[in-house]
């Protein structure tokens, strides 16, 4: 400390403690690039963009008969679901166990959110943008999905089902 | 070197006024985060409240627009005033100007308290569109963030008129911290200007019909990332720069101090895409390299967490602490300004690791707009800095009234029940978040509640009424220190804490006291992260939202 030249001045106990900071910051990045960009386990991306204002009432928008479309059967599903305050058209779809569910959502008016419990579909829903997700329902049963986004009044009882049959 | 310095009269007024207001604010807002805990619990007191307020919505706008945006706005321009003038040790410059800043936020507070408590703006503290609140709204709170720049403009005079009658000396820590906030502040609001004036309030003033909601996004979290860092750095500030005075000790490095709060200016903004990681309207690279950079600036925290606690060891074993641990105990828990602002740093670690959490990208699947994310920021915002600033309150308030601190043991008990409160209500939000309840919803509405969760319910209201005497002692320890009748003895005048480093501070690089550099990389790592979306959603811009109101 006697040096008269200026220094930066780091203790050799909080050089270490830095080196160990920013090979842990290093190994996070890798390990959410591999899960995400190798694995697939990926946040949703852009998809398509409608007019919020004709997107339920255009009978050519697949949201103005929202629903389960059969792909190829009970292996690969498309489930268009229209979210406007406070409620999801349809409330409640039935698809079969092991197969692909892909889920395209939009809204007719503000924000909402769109996940289903216990598993990895949880989007934000912004009008004027189509969200998409993927999921795989191995497990039959009920799950609930749910509006995770302040839509009004009674955004808390903003709920549907998805019946996953064996 | 450490000649004593007094703030005027007036100065110690105009500081003053700021934290009135401010904890007034915090009095008023927080009174709705025990009743919302307690409708989780079961217990919907909200029926009795509707003559004056008509929602849990209605109260949740206002308990995050008073909590964090006015709470913390107006202590933090109020206490950086007094870092200014104190460390500079020279009045401000243009004393007029930073008074109209203060007037203009002042006018908008009350502009947008009329509909918020008209119950025309329920729209949340992120006010997202479509939805749509009373101009009023967007005007009060443009009036406050440009009130606040008018200030830091005023900072900005008074450090360079202190810069011509002291060259070469180096900027004492405690306002160069100060200052460089309000500039990431200004840089950083610039998203919300961007969003408010050409879209919001435009639209609500029915001059254009539609809005983009997720462009409006974008802007948003532009601004709304590095304003928890706003929040954050006059904390930092604290424990790096007088909390070691506090605990009889010195700072134990002030170059790195000052590093960490540049990169705290430089990385503070380009990462507000990790609020946004499932929109559906923005590519996953985009999404990915906010991640990266989020990270990146989790590097300077932990520079703070290293620093600060060197600091308070140092400090501790000046006053015979000894030991691996030991030494924790020698420091002075009786001073409820110390004690507060050690559990504060204490919640806060755990909050930085839950926000390590938050920004792992494909982790928000699970966490995203869940319990989860307000059992997070209550440990930051609600606890790192809100007891942070309390623990500040409690010499500063004194300071400026020339009061004692009313019944400080009674202060003591209130950091330490904010500290268990806290503990109870945030671990069960956490939890509640990881089984899959939503925030911002008042679940005695929901559907679809398993009963696992209501072990968890039932925590989170006991934590929220811990929180709620707690705050009522502190706005009594407060009310009661500052319109005391009694004046303080010359001998019980307060010391403003200002710690000392254990470096000598001229031995600070040069390069660590230069603005130019890094304001210059700061803008530039902004357009690279922020530009090319950013350009990307403007040009692709769909005004096909019109407004609604659904409360
Ligand atoms: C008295 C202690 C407090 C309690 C019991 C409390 C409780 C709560 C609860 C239960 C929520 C979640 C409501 C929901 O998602 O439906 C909430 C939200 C929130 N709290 Fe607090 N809170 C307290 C103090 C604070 C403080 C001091 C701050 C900031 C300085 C703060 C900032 C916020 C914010 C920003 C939100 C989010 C609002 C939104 O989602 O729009 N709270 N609080
Ligand atoms: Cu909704």
């Amino acid at each position: 400390m006697s040096a008269q030249k200026t220094t930066l001045h780091v203790d050799p106990f909080e050089r270490n403690w830095l080196i160990i900071s920013f090979a842990m910051l290093v190994v996070f990045s890798v390990v959410i690039a591999v899960s995400a960009f190798g694995m697939g386990i990926q946040v949703p991306v852009p998809e398509s963009r409608v007019d919020p204002r004709t997107v339920a009432s255009d009978p050519n928008s697949p949201w103005s008969n929202p629903g389960v479309r059969e792909i190829v059967p009970g292996q690969k599903y498309d489930v268009y679901i229209l979210s406007k305050t406070w409620q999801y058209l349809p409330a409640e779809i039935t698809v079969p166990a092991g197969a692909r569910v892909t889920f395209y959502v939009t809204s007719m008016d503000v924000q909402h959110g769109f996940k289903i419990q216990d598993t990895n579909v949880n989007v934000q829903i912004v009008p004027g943008h189509v969200a998409k997700m993927t999921v795989t329902f191995d497990t039959p049963g009920a799950y609930d999905f749910i509006c995770t986004e302040y839509c009004g009044a009674a955004h808390g009882a903003m709920a549907g089902k998805v019946i996953v049959q064996p | 070197m450490s000649t004593k310095y007094e703030l005027s009269a007036q100065e110690k007024k105009f500081v003053g006024w700021h934290l009135g207001l401010a904890v007034f604010a915090l009095g008023l807002g927080s009174l709705f985060g025990p009743l919302q805990a307690l409708e989780h619990a079961g217990l919907d007191l909200y029926p009795f409240l509707k003559p004056l307020f008509k929602s849990y919505y209605q109260g949740l706008t206002l308990h995050g627009v008073l909590n964090a945006l006015v709470w913390t706005t107006f202590f933090i321009t109020g206490f950086l005033t007094f870092t200014t003038i104190y460390g500079l040790k020279r009045p401000l410059k243009y004393p007029k100007l930073n008074l109209v800043g203060f007037v203009m936020m002042i006018a908008g507070l009350v502009s947008a308290a009329i509909p918020l408590l008209l119950n025309q703006a329920t729209v949340l503290y992120t006010f997202y569109p479509p939805m749509k609140a009373s101009p009023l709204f967007y005007l009060g709170l443009t009036l406050v963030v440009v009130g606040s720049w008018v200030e830091g403009y005023g900072f900005y005079f008074t450090y360079a008129a202190w810069r011509k009658e002291n060259p070469g000396v180096r900027t004492p820590f405690i306002s160069f911290a100060g200052i460089l906030n309000m500039v990431m502040w200004q840089f950083a609001t610039l998203g919300v200007a961007a969003e408010i004036l050409t879209m919001l309030l435009p639209w609500s003033l029915g001059l254009i019909q539609n809005v983009d909601p997720q462009l409006a996004r974008t802007y948003f979290w532009f601004t709304g990332h590095p304003l928890v860092y706003f929040w954050l750095l006059p904390a930092y500030l604290s424990w790096y720069g007088m909390l070691p005075k506090q605990v009889g000790g010195k700072m134990f490095s002030d170059s790195l101090a000052r590093l960490a709060f540049w990169l705290f200016l430089l990385l503070s903004i380009p990462l507000g895409f990790h609020h946004q990681y499932v929109d559906p309207g923005v590519p996953a690279i985009w999404k990915y390299i906010h991640a990266v950079l989020t990270f990146s600036v989790f590097f300077p925290s932990m520079m703070t967490a290293f620093t600060v606690v060197a600091s308070l060891e140092y400090g501790a074993r000046q006053r015979g602490g000894k030991g691996a641990l030991g030494w924790i105990l020698a420091l002075p828990w009786n001073d409820p300004s110390v004690a507060a602002q050690l559990l504060a740093g204490l919640l806060f670690f755990f909050g930085g690791i839950g926000g390590l959490t938050n920004a792992s990208y494909n982790l928000n699947l699970v966490l995203h707009n869940t319990a989860w994310v307000p059992g997070h920021f209550h440990l930051t915002v609600a606890t790192g800095v809100t007891l942070s600033f309390m623990g500040i309150s409690y010499w500063l308030v004194p300071y400026l009234s020339g009061r004692k601190l009313w019944k400080p043991k009674w202060a003591v008990v209130q950091a330490w029940s904010w500290f268990i409160g806290m503990i109870i209500f945030s671990q069960s939000m956490h939890i509640l978040g990881l089984l899959g309840a939503p925030r911002r919803t008042p679940l005695g509405l929901a559907p679809y509640i398993p009963a696992e969760w209501n072990s968890r319910l039932l925590q989170v209201g006991i934590g929220g009424t811990i929180l709620f005497f707690s705050g009522a002692i502190y706005l009594t320890v407060i009310i009661a220190t500052a319109f005391s009748k009694q004046k303080a003895e010359a001998s019980e005048q307060v010391e403003v804490p200002v710690a000392e480093s254990l470096q000598d501070v001229n031995l600070t690089p040069q390069w660590l006291d230069r603005w130019a550099p890094w304001l210059y990389a700061t803008l530039i790592l902004v357009v690279l992260a922020y530009g090319p979306q950013l350009f990307e959603q403007i040009r692709n811009i769909a005004l096909t939202s019109p407004g609604f109101k659904v409360w």
